[in-house]
């Protein structure tokens, strides 16, 4: 394909391309929300469990640990082929989309894990004392004592994770999903230029993690503003 | 019967001995104070007894009823009848000075909202803070943030009222308020307590007996005339001389 860019372009703006590239965005939207949903709730619970000391069996907070620090040391694209090949071998006939939302989720657990524990260590001893001293169980303290203090240390981290996490998402092309990096290189292939392949993709990019990074840095303020919420 | 009993009560935090066979009893509607060289272990005492520390060994009984620090039914219970105002306050930091006082009674003890919330700003009011009753507490004063700190200990209608070192963090132009409203409040209910304070003026004037201990372990008990104008063990006498010297 040759000719001046303006051509190229208009030989680029075609219905199928643009909906090949918003089904990729969409593809990398299902992957970064899955992700970062189903890890933050995941490693929520985790966190809560390797915090609660004494009230749950200590195998069981060793295991989570190993789990939460096995994730968090492995590359992405290890965890991403080791969960492939165990699918494979589980025999199931599972979509590559479905194997990238499970790696995703398991790493997106182990980072955030470790964001939620550092947030609630935060909270000073002093409020578990007064917590318990009053009969509030764990949940109970967690929930009306802990967590609201805890949310400022948690959210910047958090979505700076998110972010990172929304790009993150390309790794799972590596193994056929089809998300917005695959749609990009698909289309290289196809012959556009680069400039225009991997432009288009970029900007889609963007458009995806702008409104999360406005949305963090307003919640952010609102933290800042009203101390106590 | 006693309130508490507290029998050879040994307590080892880091493998320090800190607690080293404790015995005392709070008979019901004292005030009984422990006074004491710093690191002697009073306040490790009151954490013991509200199950904040296990003891090693020794037992504690609550109304003659042995408390079984392993057992989550007795810790609720004894804690259900015991509350503890701390040196630090300890105020939950995201709630105002009145939710500091609501939240137990309501989330806790599933008590009617409306009718807590009445009671409360009445001890608020009673406390001298009914016009800080939304503030956080990073917006009060020390002093301001103890006396919330003892409204919210009431709330709970404890039988056993633990206070430890409740002045010591504060800035002295602040005791006198907390410690007034101490005294206004054993005037007003007749509320067993088991005190652990530096105020020695205070300790005098509210206690029903004072337990003087040293090292982990009780040394004397008597009226506060005794302990104060009488002592009969040497090392009473010379931590009651020294800190009238101050």
């Amino acid at each position: 394909m040759e000719g001046t860019f303006a051509e190229q372009l208009r030989e680029f703006l075609t219905y199928a391309n643009a909906t090949f590239l918003l089904s990729g965005m969409a593809t990398t939207l299902v992957l970064s929300v899955s992700g970062c949903v189903i890890g933050f709730l995941a490693g929520f619970g985790l966190a809560a469990v390797r915090k609660a000391g004494g009230r749950v069996p200590w195998i069981v907070r060793a295991l989570v640990a190993v789990i939460v620090e096995a994730f968090r040391r492995v590359p992405f694209l290890v965890t991403l082929l080791i969960v492939f090949f165990a699918f494979q071998l589980a025999g199931g006939n599972v979509s590559v989309l479905v194997v990238g939302i499970v790696s995703v989720s398991l790493i997106a657990t182990g980072y955030l894990s470790e964001i939620v524990r550092a947030g609630l260590d935060g909270v000073h001893p002093n409020q578990w004392d007064s917590a318990i001293v009053a009969n509030f169980t764990y949940l109970q303290t967690l929930r009306y004592v802990i967590v609201p203090q805890a949310w400022r240390v948690i959210l910047p981290p958090a979505f700076g994770f998110f972010l990172m996490f929304i790009k993150d998402s390309a790794l799972a092309s590596q193994i056929g999903v089809v998300e917005l990096t695959y749609v990009g290189k698909v289309l290289n292939n196809k012959g556009y230029t680069p400039a225009l392949a991997f432009g288009s993709i970029l900007v889609l990019y963007f458009v995806l993690s702008y409104p999360l990074a406005l949305l963090g840095r307003y919640l952010e303020l609102r933290l800042a503003q009203a101390k106590h919420h | 019967m006693p309130k508490l009993s507290i029998t050879n009560l040994v307590a080892d935090y880091a493998s320090t001995r800190v607690l080293d066979g404790i015995s005392l009893e709070v008979e019901n509607g004292d005030v009984t104070s422990l006074i004491g060289p710093s690191g002697s272990g009073k306040s490790t005492l009151l954490r013991v007894i509200v199950g904040l520390l296990k003891p090693s060994s020794g037992s504690i009984r609550v109304d003659g009823r042995s408390i079984d620090y392993d057992h989550a039914d007795d810790l609720r219970a004894m804690r259900d009848q015991c509350a503890i105002v701390f040196q630090a306050y300890n105020l939950f930091q995201n709630m105002t000075a009145l939710q500091n006082i609501t939240i137990g009674p309501v989330k806790i003890r599933g008590r009617n909202p409306i009718e807590v919330r009445g009671e409360a700003m009445a001890l608020l009011e009673k406390v001298g803070l009914a016009d800080k009753a939304g503030s956080y507490p990073d917006e009060l004063s020390g002093g301001q943030q103890q006396r919330v700190a003892i409204a919210r200990a009431l709330a709970l209608r404890p039988r056993l009222l633990l206070l430890d070192e409740v002045t010591s963090a504060l800035d002295p132009e602040l005791v006198t308020d907390v410690l007034d409203t101490i005294r206004m409040l054993l005037r007003d209910h007749k509320i067993t307590m088991l005190v652990v304070s530096h105020e020695m003026g205070f300790v005098r004037d509210v206690s029903s007996r004072v337990v003087f201990m040293a090292a982990g372990r009780v040394v004397e008990v008597g009226t506060p005339a005794q302990i104060f104008a009488n002592p009969a063990e040497p090392r009473t006498r010379d931590f009651i001389s020294k800190v009238r010297t101050l």
